[in-house]
């Protein structure tokens, strides 16, 4: 089953008087349950194309299909309500909202979706656990290391089900150590639960555990290749 | 539920994230609010004084008369029926206090001075619960009876006529038939009201006596009721106007004492501009909070609508947010007020602008009247210009694009 397919993606920004192509008819598809890299270096066009497909952003002609269903012409609370129950999203920072501890963060999305609280209660403990954060549900972000925070994020992200995890340079504020541990979960995590993620990265480490492996250059893909996960 | 749950607990914790400026838009929403509810109740306290006084000086609730002595109010224009057929009317009905009188325009000479004054026929016993003039005599006596054949004049009317207590003054009034009726009487006491106009104006007998002096057997120009709360006479006015029937003129005190009636209203209608106008000062603070509080938080503003939330619980965090602090202020500017108003039940010596105030008919000592509508009209300005300062924040915030906030350094 096609997870994602996008068609003919056109964006474009200007900066500074300048016409910078950020995607260039850029075709797609990628398939449920698949871990997909997307690779180019900074202003390639991977983490535009990450947010369109995430309805964070919109296209400047082109079509974009989640799960059989036409994304780009929704409306703001339609693609709101889209990434509230299809979407789970893992940024490089700023991933948490600092107020709430690791357990509200995590029960955040399902508040919004209306799950009762036993559920979201028990339900956010076993993902806690999962992601290796027992016993820190109380912290807030400010108490937690950034490896921490970025497995609150994805527990977050995950927590509810979606279909699809799209992840902007997870790892960017990460160390080695923290990356790998971070990689594997993710990987872990859809083997597990069969969750199609969409990683944005130019970490070469991040790219070897990527089932398929797409690279952009000026908003094109370049390269699309399949391989193996370490 | 849910969404509301969280959109209180978001809008509470981000209350106290930085909790100097809070404080300060919660002590600044606090001292608003003591002072929009003080102020008022000072203010209120006056007004009612002058209002209470002038109501109980004279006018009473409601009054009726001839249909046309308030047009000409003199002898000619009796009331048909006696004072003996009015209490058969009226005495059994159960009002709190009424009577009936004699106002007519009269002369009043002394021996040195003579003044144009309003001349009132009284039953005393009839009239103490109604006015308090009994409770103003600072000289002498007040009348006994209605036959009583001495005077009660104001301190400044002595003062002009140059007499004192136990002198012999002449009254001089005009009879049904336009021929001069006068009769010589003795000051038998002395009053002295805040309201210096009728102290110089207004001379009260025995009713049996002037009746006897104009020639008008039992008759009386006017009766005057007390009923009840005097800002709700109108139920008074409605069972008065049934009984006395069409015959006759029935009026509430605010349109026979217009300036009193003016005061009321607008007294009423100046509470809402002060109300109003401190609100919009503080607004300002509010709406600054706001957009520094908006300011500071895009990003998380940005992650939340990316994960999902809706616009509209955007603007809703940051109304709440504005309502929680604007509820937080009224709560401790109310009980700050009340405190306020309760220690100064006692009321307040302004005796230092006394003659000013007695001008305008208000005595020396203010009480604060903290009435209930007025505290309700400022929670309730707060909280509604409080929730349309705080709309244009929260509008902007709900309106950022999630991946242009996320990336907003």
């Amino acid at each position: 089953m096609t997870a994602i397919r996008c068609i003919d993606l056109c964006k474009t920004y200007y900066q500074g008087g300048q016409e910078i192509k950020a995607l260039d008819h850029v075709n797609l598809e990628i398939a449920g349950g698949d871990f997909v890299c997307l690779s180019a270096p900074s202003g390639g066009g991977k983490t535009t194309l990450l947010n369109a497909i995430g309805g964070l952003d919109r296209p400047d002609s082109g079509e974009i299909w989640i799960s059989e269903q036409r994304i780009d012409k929704l409306s703001k609370s339609e693609l709101a309500q889209l990434r509230l129950h299809q979407i789970g999203f893992v940024f490089q920072a700023f991933n948490l909202i600092p107020v709430l501890t690791a357990r509200e963060n995590v029960e955040f999305v399902m508040q919004l979706q209306g799950v009762p609280t036993n559920k979201r209660t028990k339900k956010s403990k076993l993902i806690l656990e999962e992601v290796g954060l027992h016993g820190m549900e109380d912290r807030r972000p400010a108490d937690m290391s950034g490896g921490q925070q970025q497995r609150v994020a994805i527990a977050r992200a995950i927590v509810s089900r979606p279909t699809l995890v799209l992840a902007d340079e997870p790892t960017a504020n990460l160390d080695s150590h923290n990356a790998d541990d971070l990689m594997k979960l993710f990987v872990e995590l859809n083997q597990r639960h069969n969750t199609t993620f969409v990683i944005a990265t130019h970490d070469q480490r991040v790219m070897t555990y990527a089932i398929r492996l797409i690279r952009m250059l000026d908003g094109r893909i370049v390269d699309d290749i399949q391989q193996h996960t370490t | 539920m849910c969404q509301l749950k969280i959109l209180i607990m978001l809008a509470w914790r981000n209350l106290w994230r930085n909790h100097h400026r809070t404080i300060i838009m919660i002590s600044a929403v606090t001292v608003g609010v003591w002072a929009m509810i003080f102020m008022t109740a000072l203010m209120r306290g006056m007004v009612t004084d002058m209002v209470r006084d002038g109501i109980q000086t004279l006018p009473g609730h409601v009054q009726i008369h001839h249909p046309k002595f308030r047009d000409d109010p003199s002898v000619n224009n009796l009331m048909l029926t006696t004072a003996t057929e009015l209490n058969n009317k009226f005495g059994g009905i159960g009002f709190e206090a009424w009577a009936s009188r004699i106002r007519v325009p009269a002369v009043i000479a002394s021996e040195r001075e003579s003044r144009g004054v309003t001349l009132f026929g009284i039953d005393p016993a009839a009239e103490e619960p109604i006015s308090l003039l009994a409770d103003d005599i600072v000289e002498g006596r007040f009348l006994r009876d209605e036959t009583d054949s001495g005077v009660v004049i104001g301190l400044k009317l002595a003062d002009k006529l140059d007499t004192k207590l136990g002198k012999r003054i002449v009254l001089m009034s005009q009879d049904p038939s336009n021929k001069i009726a006068d009769r010589g009487f003795r000051v038998v006491g002395i009053f002295d009201l805040d309201l210096d106009s009728h102290e110089e104006s207004s001379v009260f007998a025995g009713r049996a006596t002037i009746q006897k002096m104009l020639g008008i057997e039992d008759r009386v120009t006017e009766v005057v009721f007390l009923d009840g709360d005097y800002r709700n006479v109108d139920s008074l006015y409605k069972k008065i106007s049934e009984l006395a029937g069409p015959d006759v003129d029935v009026q509430p005190w605010y349109k026979l004492d217009k300036y009193l009636g003016m005061m009321l209203n607008m007294m009423d209608g100046f509470v809402l501009v002060w109300v109003i106008v401190i609100f919009l000062t503080l607004s300002f603070g509010l709406v600054n909070t706001l957009v520094m509080a908006v300011f500071e938080r895009i990003r998380e503003i940005g992650l939340m609508l990316a994960l999902g939330m809706r616009p509209s619980n955007i603007l809703g965090q940051i109304i709440v947010e504005s309502l929680l602090l604007l509820v937080i202020g009224l709560t401790l500017g109310n009980a700050f007020a009340w405190m306020t108003v309760e220690s100064l039940k006692g009321g307040i010596d302004i005796s230092a602008v006394a003659e000013g105030m007695a001008m305008m008919g208000a005595s020396s000592i203010l009480h604060p009247d903290l009435q209930i509508g007025d505290v309700i009209t400022a929670n309730i300005v707060v909280l509604a210009l409080g929730f349309l300062a705080s709309l244009s924040p929260a509008w902007r915030a709900s309106r950022y694009q999630p991946i242009e906030a996320i990336t907003k350094v």
